[in-house]
């Protein structure tokens, strides 16, 4: 066990229409062992002894898997921990010293709620126009009538690991939703039982992305950021699909 | 108060049938002319929600969390069960029911169970045509594979993230009814009262987290899926906000509670490291197919783990138990651990865990294998721990994971206020005094695809052609106005301590004296020990911030208050429970050998616990459990 003394520079904003700015505040006497979400509770604790705000931040599962923690670290989104969520990363990443710079994540589409807490409905948006297979309750055939190969399951899997934590769009240049939005689209389109409305979907799921994000130019940043370690590969899928719907004649779909 | 579990006439295998064609329908034509609230989008009540919705019913949703997919379901890990017989081992409905009641210990009811056995095929079907990547063979066919407590391997699994992929599954679903109109979404929206009027559920009372604003809603039946409340113990395995206000406020509005001191031990969990831990992380029991749990012979153990010899260490499980070895259910294997960190022998800095070590399985199967079964599994404990069990043993101990008491609920999940419903983990019905691992998937969504659908319209059917409850209704604004002022007495008190630092002593009376092992004696202290925490609470807490905008302390402050009054219902029932069964352990009551001795001619029922107005003082209720068909037995897995 080490114990660090640590600077933080946290921003501070009210609600969705006032103006933030940074507030520094010292963490003295920090254990290393503690997760980085663990050290802002500590921090928060001693601003309640002080009758201050806690600073307010999403978070939940605190095992990677929830995606609901979501804080720029130093400029990085998830922190300096490749394939870590903010929530998984821990205090002996830094060292007795450091400035800590903590940020909301930055989007026009992701609006701040208070200090580092932001509004990610926008997601949910894009899965509700066509993120799922029609499969109502009731009816569903018996799972092992559709054999899929174990390299496609493989890779629906792989896609499909997505958390909706929104890093990538925080570290896109552009705001981009291309990585979150292709995961999902990989997922369901890589599989047979999704071929049916493969289309309609990277349709739909594609055009409301767009009403709400920036567009795409290939940056990566997002593969980099994102902490279940998405491959931008999805996108290059994404697109493929997308172009194709634009000149399927769905009344051939069951025709390869 | 009744307890009328209304359980169908008929065989065990006829029952639910008979039930389905008995019950009354609502006309697919008429279900838009109902409305139903479901509070929890989690497995349960997402699934309940976006089924109700495809149904045709009108139907709201709401959830403290932000987006439907954060549930907490969303954190399981290894698999969820279903009697397919894929592997031709032998399984059957009759054997999932038969393993699901002797693993509950006898004190579940026999008839809901054998419909979560004989649901559970339809879920994998259901998950599947909706796009779950469950795993796979080379053949294409879904793999399965063996978890704690069976002696089949009927555990489907998605990697390390079943719950995760499940719950996507369902949120997918619900997305889609959200798209189409038939379901609206409330997120940021906690419960924090139920209505009752003319003794039927009316509708509830809710703040919105982000503007602090309480409003009511209406419905002709309101479903509460809204998880358990193992986080009483502060320390749990589970997601931060997991809490027991909309079971508790349920209960404080006429709703009994059941069974509230069963809960779920999970044996593999990361050991805590200091005394900021803020929550416990889970190492999924499939870990326990391929490593070896020891902890050294002799408390005054110094070397490291590679460096004991063989002569030196006890594979205690395989030793006691040597039939199921590693794989003994949870509560048995949480125990042992117990036993040989209280007599010294734990290991770790702290020596507080023991080890679970994957040599053997890496020079067996090479490390490849073990990678591809556990990698992220592996992972995650490095992050947390900064070692590599593919080099040294991981470490771990019990912590408190899954409560299987919560809402009564007879068979129709009907609680015992007309019209309001619970399901998942907030009802207490299939896994009595304890759970299989596997077995929590698949009952939140046997509840919430299968049985809530289908048992709703009987309640409601006879309502045609009535409204909801109008929300300017007296007693919604009674208690919109409770509400508002309990928030606001919060921000009024001005103490000195914020909620988290009282939650954290509740959790270590808790822990110590309601936790692993129950003794008269420790209950009577942690009964005294809670109101008087309880009382100080009301006076010296410290709720910075405003009421009118998102703030965090205060919702925990809410969360708290109810844990408090939960408490007390907890150590009252392990009290009163002169017995030891499945996650209760009683300390007098146990065999030579130290295992649990069950008082089947006193104790073969469930208790059932009805708010009077005093926490310290429910009054006792019970439902007797009759087991026709598996036969009373001492549980023995040696
Ligand atoms: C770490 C971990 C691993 C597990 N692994 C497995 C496994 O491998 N297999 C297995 O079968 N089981 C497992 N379990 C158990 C299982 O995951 C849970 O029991 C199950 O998912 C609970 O589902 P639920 O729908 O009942 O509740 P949850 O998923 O907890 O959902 C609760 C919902 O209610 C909402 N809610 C709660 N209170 C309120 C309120 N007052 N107002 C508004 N909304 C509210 C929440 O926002 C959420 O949407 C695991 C549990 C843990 C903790
Ligand atoms: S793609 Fe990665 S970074 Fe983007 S939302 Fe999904 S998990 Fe987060
Ligand atoms: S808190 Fe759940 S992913 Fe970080």
């Amino acid at each position: 066990m080490k114990e660090l003394n640590l600077t933080l520079k946290i921003w501070r904003q009210d609600g969705p229409d006032s103006n933030g700015s940074f507030d520094t505040i010292a963490a003295p006497g920090i254990n290393d062992e503690m997760s980085f979400l663990e050290m802002l509770d500590l921090v928060n604790e001693r601003l309640i002894n002080e009758g201050k705000d806690a600073v307010v931040f999403d978070h939940d599962c605190r095992e990677g898997i929830c995606g609901t923690c979501s804080l720029m670290i130093n400029g990085q989104a998830h922190g300096p921990q490749k394939g870590t969520a903010t929530c998984q990363l821990h205090m002996r990443k830094f060292s007795d010293g450091d400035e800590i710079v903590i940020e909301p994540w930055r989007a026009a589409a992701f609006p701040i709620i208070k200090d580092l807490m932001v509004d990610r409905a926008a997601f949910d948006r894009i899965v509700e126009s066509g993120g799922y297979i029609t499969a109502e309750t009731g009816g569903a055939p018996d799972a092992n009538i559709i054999p899929i190969p174990k390299p496609v399951a493989d890779a629906a899997m792989d896609a499909a690991a997505c958390i909706g934590c929104g890093a990538c769009v925080a570290a896109c240049p552009n705001s981009a939703a291309n990585l979150f939005t292709s995961a999902k689209v990989a997922h369901l389109n890589l599989l047979p039982q999704g071929q049916a409305e493969r289309h309609a979907r990277v349709e739909a799921m594609v055009d409301t992305m767009e009403e709400f994000f920036g567009s795409c130019t290939n940056h990566g940043e997002c593969q980099e950021a994102c902490p279940k370690e998405i491959s931008i590969d999805f996108i290059a899928l994404m697109n493929r699909d997308y172009l194709a719907a634009k000149f399927k004649n769905r009344r051939t779909l069951s025709r390869k | 108060m009744q307890l009328d579990a209304k359980i169908p006439d008929g065989a065990i295998a006829d029952k639910w049938t008979n039930y389905k064609f008995e019950r009354k329908l609502v006309n697919p034509a008429n279900r838009r002319k109902y409305d139903v609230i479901v509070v929890g989008t989690g497995l349960a009540g997402g699934a309940a929600a976006a089924t109700l919705g495809e149904q045709g019913y009108n139907v709201k949703a709401f959830t403290f969390h932000d987006s439907a997919r954060r549930a907490h379901s969303i954190a399981a890990q290894g698999g969820i069960n279903a009697a397919k017989n894929y592997k031709g081992d032998g399984d059957s409905i009759y054997r999932l029911f038969y393993d699901t009641v002797k693993g509950g210990d006898f004190r579940a009811r026999e008839a809901n169970v054998y419909r979560l056995a004989e649901e559970s095929v339809n879920i994998i079907d259901q998950a599947t045509a909706q796009g779950v990547p469950f795993a796979r063979e080379y053949g294409g066919l879904l793999d399965n594979r063996s978890f704690g407590g069976a002696q089949v391997s009927r555990t489907f699994y998605a990697r390390g993230q079943t719950g995760q992929q499940l719950l996507l599954g369902v949120y997918q679903q619900l997305s889609r009814q959200i798209g189409l109109g038939n379901v609206a979404l409330y997120n940021r929206s906690e419960l924090v009262d139920i209505v009752v009027v003319d003794g039927r559920a009316a509708g509830i009372v809710v703040r919105d987290l982000v503007t602090g604003q309480v409003t009511s809603h209406s419905a002709h039946a309101v479903v509460l899926a809204t998880g358990g409340y193992s986080n009483a113990f502060f320390l749990s395995t589970n997601a931060m906000a997991c809490n027991v206000t909309a079971a508790w406020r349920a209960h404080r509005k006429g709703a009994a509670f059941a069974n509230p001191c069963y809960t779920q031990i999970h044996p593999t969990s990361i050991p805590q490291s200091d005394d900021f831990q803020s929550k416990l992380t889970l190492m999924s029991e499939s870990l326990r197919n391929d490593g070896r749990i020891w902890c050294p012979k002799s408390p005054d153990e110094t070397r490291p783990p590679d460096q004991i010899p063989e002569a030196d260490r006890d594979y205690y499980l395989e030793r006691r138990y040597p039939s199921f070895g590693n794989l003994a259910p949870r509560d048995i294997a949480s125990r042992a651990a117990k036993i040989e960190v209280d007599a010294g022998k734990g290991v770790g800095p702290l020596k507080n865990g023991v080890y679970l070590d994957f040599s053997d399985a890496i020079a067996r199967l090479g490390r490849d294998t073990i990678e591809e079964r556990y990698g992220n599994l592996f992972e995650m404990y490095e992050r947390i721990t900064d070692e590599s069990p593919y080099d040294v043993p991981m470490r771990i101990y019990p912590a408190v994971h899954y409560t299987m008491g919560g809402l009564w609920v007879d068979y129709e999940l009907m609680t015992t206020v007309p019209g309001l419903y619970a399901a998942g983990e907030a009802n207490f019905s299939d896994h009595g005094a304890n759970r299989l691992g596997a077995s929590a998937l698949m009952q939140g969504l046997s509840d919430g695809y299968f049985v809530l659908p289908n048992t709703i319209s009987n309640y409601l059917a006879p309502l045609l052609g009535t409204k909801p409850v109008p929300t300017d209704h007296a007693e919604f604004q009674v208690a919109e106005a409770a509400a508002t002022a309990r928030f606001a007495g919060y921000l009024a008190i001005g103490g000195t301590r914020s909620p988290d630092a009282f939650h954290q002593q509740l959790g270590k009376i808790m822990w110590d004296y309601c936790g692993m092992e129950r003794t008269k004696e420790g209950l009577e202290k942690a009964l005294s020990e809670i109101p008087a925490l309880h009382e100080e609470f009301r006076k010296d807490l410290r709720v910075t911030g405003s009421g009118e905008a998102t703030n965090q302390t205060l919702e925990k402050a809410g969360r708290v208050d109810d844990f408090f009054e939960l408490a007390q219902v907890m150590c009252l029932d392990a009290l009163t429970r002169e017995e030891s069964c499945g996650g209760h352990f009683r300390a007098e009551h146990q065999t030579e050998e130290g295992e649990a001795e069950r008082d089947d001619a006193h104790f073969a029922h469930v208790a059932a616990w009805e708010w009077t107005g005093d926490p310290a003082n429910p009054t006792r209720h019970t439902e007797p459990l009759e087991f026709e068909n598996v036969h009373l037995q001492v549980r023995s897995y040696k």
